[in-house]
């Protein structure tokens, strides 16, 4: 028995030292840590996808390895540093909650370059990148506020940070404009990946009434509920067609190949600097799955949404207190958006603080 | 009709802790700790999605489920019970190779759709209003878990195979002495908690979310384990605390949704804080709960020869 196990202890050492890293080539290292698993059909797919891209764009040039589920929290600071520390010459973190973390590794690092997704926090060798995920948002909105025969959505929420509180008003402002009583249910899970949860959420949303579910977690289990029980639903960060074959309207999909491709582009030239980068439709950096099971004129209206909104143009939105916020024709800046803590007015729910 | 419809949620995600947990609770009965269940169950997750898909049949997913669990657990069983090895970090070891293994394994079913596993109603008594659909139109691994606990009650403590089960968790020395054969009962508990766990994790990917990602279990064994502690090791506690551990999830979900205005990280929290309160004055009475605490728990044993 004794024989057997240090036959085991040697094939492990041996397994360890060919995976460690074969180093000395000259390959740009661009390192991902990831908060879910890659093939999560949801934001870390997205941004794995992205990856690949880069990887296939600059070919033997890079190297582009990964971690994947990271939990935020003090885990995560482990994991980045430990990226920082084996020789990558840029870390993507692609999590809001890595903020600190990655802040924290930078300061220790300071000629590595971070880039840090959807946070608002930069330094000299920190950069941050985000979506404008709300402009997609308010066009499932619109179709909602047309498809919706009760006039009532279910919103599955994960943290209540500027992100997601902005997706819900952005959500709830674009169902109004067709619908000026529509009316919005939400469900905070506190999570952005438990199935199980999801689901949960999605079936006490429809037991309440709702015939519209849209989510802002990052499984296709709420999909597949609308699907089984024959509502309609918005997917989230990937195209869920797959998962809701007769139930996606549409969903928001994350492109960020393009964004990886010029940074790491940046980075070998040695042109990157520190920058917030704040893009949308319009960039491509954020698309939308094709708008199906829904009628001609429904389909249309988005499309001329979209195309609006990549030439810019809002309407008067209150709070939900109904105190006016922005008049006719008026934009939030960036900092209001990327730090959004309050709901507007309609949204049926109390902010948890 | 709403609560009807609540408490079919309930079902749902209450069946996977009750399934798991029981298992759990004979595996620790016989004075094992296997702190593997998430691993067992995701194991068993993964391998029912798997066969289910390949044959077509969310039955034969069924079995391969509790089948691989109980493989698994063998694993568990060979390095805790013939080789000795500590049962804490052993038992560590199990879920996170579980939640490795299964991730490799399932790599090329994410996104496939699922099977799901098709509710069986019962003649009858199916047409009663309420109670029918609730309890008598359910999924072949309902009326499993409640079997499971009748019989599993049933065997701890009427069968002459409990008792002898109950005195090697409690003693393995004097058991042995007695002639008792403490490893194989023990191996056989051990599969039997990993049948469980392998049928809980089925639960998961053929009824509850009919579909594969990777860690889908998220965290439903390490509640197993805990309600089978604060349950004092009696199935019909374990049963209570599965229900009220799934009523307040859903419960919670339902009051955020009628907007009831109370925080939803201090909702979150009341599934876990209800269940320990509820099951901590169930089980105050300290002597009750010592004389069901397998008092062999976690010890190794090494017969002397």
């Amino acid at each position: 028995m004794k024989k057997f196990l240090l036959a085991l202890a040697a094939s492990a050492a041996a397994l360890a030292a060919v995976a460690a890293p074969a180093s000395a080539q000259d390959k740009t290292k661009i390192c991902f840590v990831y908060v879910g698993t890659k093939t999560d059909g949801g934001w870390t797919q997205a941004h794995d996808i992205g990856r690949q891209e880069l990887q296939a764009h600059f070919g033997d040039k890079i190297e582009t390895p990964f971690l994947e589920s990271v939990p935020e929290g003090p885990d995560a600071e482990r994991a980045i540093e430990r990226m920082a520390r084996s020789g990558c010459a840029m870390v993507f973190s692609t999590s809001f909650g890595f903020m600190d973390a990655t802040l924290k590794v930078a300061e220790k690092f300071p000629d590595v370059k971070f880039e840090h997704a959807t946070g608002y926090k930069t330094a000299a060798n920190v950069a941050t990148y985000n979506s404008r995920f709300y402009e997609g948002r308010f066009i499932n909105g619109q179709i909602a506020g047309k498809m919706s025969k009760k006039g009532v959505a279910g919103y599955i929420a994960s943290f209540p940070i500027p992100e997601v509180v902005g997706g819900i008003n952005a959500f709830l402002h674009g169902a109004r404009t067709v619908n000026p009583e529509f009316k919005l249910k939400v469900i905070w899970v506190n999570t952005w990946f438990d199935p199980g949860k999801e689901a949960d959420a999605a079936k006490a949303l429809i037991d309440q009434g709702v015939d519209i579910l849209t989510q802002h977690t990052d499984t296709t289990a709420p999909m597949q509920v609308a699907q089984e029980r024959g509502i309609q639903a918005f997917g989230q960060a990937s195209d869920m067609i797959a998962a809701g074959p007769t139930a996606q309207l549409s969903s928001i999909v994350d492109t960020w190949g393009a964004y990886y491709i010029k940074r790491t582009q940046a980075v070998i030239d040695g042109t990157w600097a520190s920058q917030q980068t704040f893009d949308g439709l319009k960039d491509g950096i954020l698309t939308m799955a094709p708008f199906t099971n829904m009628p001609d004129d429904v389909k249309a209206m988005a499309t001329d949404t979209m195309t609006k909104i990549k030439a810019g143009e809002l309407g008067p939105i209150n709070k939900q207190d109904g105190t006016p916020w922005l008049k006719d024709g008026e934009s939030a800046d960036d900092g209001t958006i990327l730090g959004m803590n309050f709901y507007i007015e309609g949204v049926d729910d109390k902010l948890p603080q | 009709m709403i609560i009807e419809a609540i408490l079919l949620t309930v079902i749902t995600a209450s069946t996977p802790l009750v399934i798991a947990a029981l298992g759990e609770l004979v595996t620790e009965r016989s004075g094992v700790l296997n702190l593997g269940v998430e691993g067992m169950m995701i194991i068993g997750a993964v391998c029912a999605f798997a066969a289910a898909q390949a044959s077509g049949s969310p039955f034969i997913g069924v079995l391969a489920g509790v089948a691989a669990g109980a493989a698994f657990s063998l694993l568990f069983g060979f390095l805790t019970l013939t080789l000795v090895a500590n049962q804490v970090a052993t038992g560590l070891a199990l879920t996170i190779l579980g939640l490795g293994v299964s991730g490799m394994v399932g790599e090329s079913l994410v996104g496939v759709p699922g099977v799901k596993l098709a509710p069986i109603a019962i003649p009858v008594l199916a047409d009663i209003p309420i109670v029918g659909p609730l309890f008598f139109k359910q999924d072949i691994i309902f009326y499993l878990s409640i079997a499971l606990v009748v019989g599993v009650n049933w065997f701890l403590f009427k069968s002459r195979a409990g008792l002898k089960l109950r005195a090697i968790g409690d003693s393995h020395g004097s058991a042995h002495t007695l002639g008792l054969p403490v490893i194989r009962t023990r191996y056989l508990a051990v599969m039997f908690g990993g049948a469980c766990a392998g049928l809980a994790g089925a639960q998961l990917s053929l009824v509850y979310t009919p579909q594969w990602v990777e860690n889908m279990s998220a965290g439903r064994g390490w509640i197993a384990l805990a309600l089978v502690v604060f349950a004092a090791w009696r199935p019909w506690r374990l049963l209570a605390g599965g229900y009220l551990f799934g009523a307040v999830t859903i419960g919670q979900l339902h009051a955020q949704a009628f907007g009831i205005g109370l925080p939803s990280q201090f909702l979150s929290a009341l599934p876990y804080a209800a269940t320990i309160v509820v099951l901590i004055i169930i089980s105050h009475n300290r002597r009750t709960t010592l004389i069901n605490t397998p008092a062999s728990l976690g010890k190794p044993f090494v017969p002397d020869r």
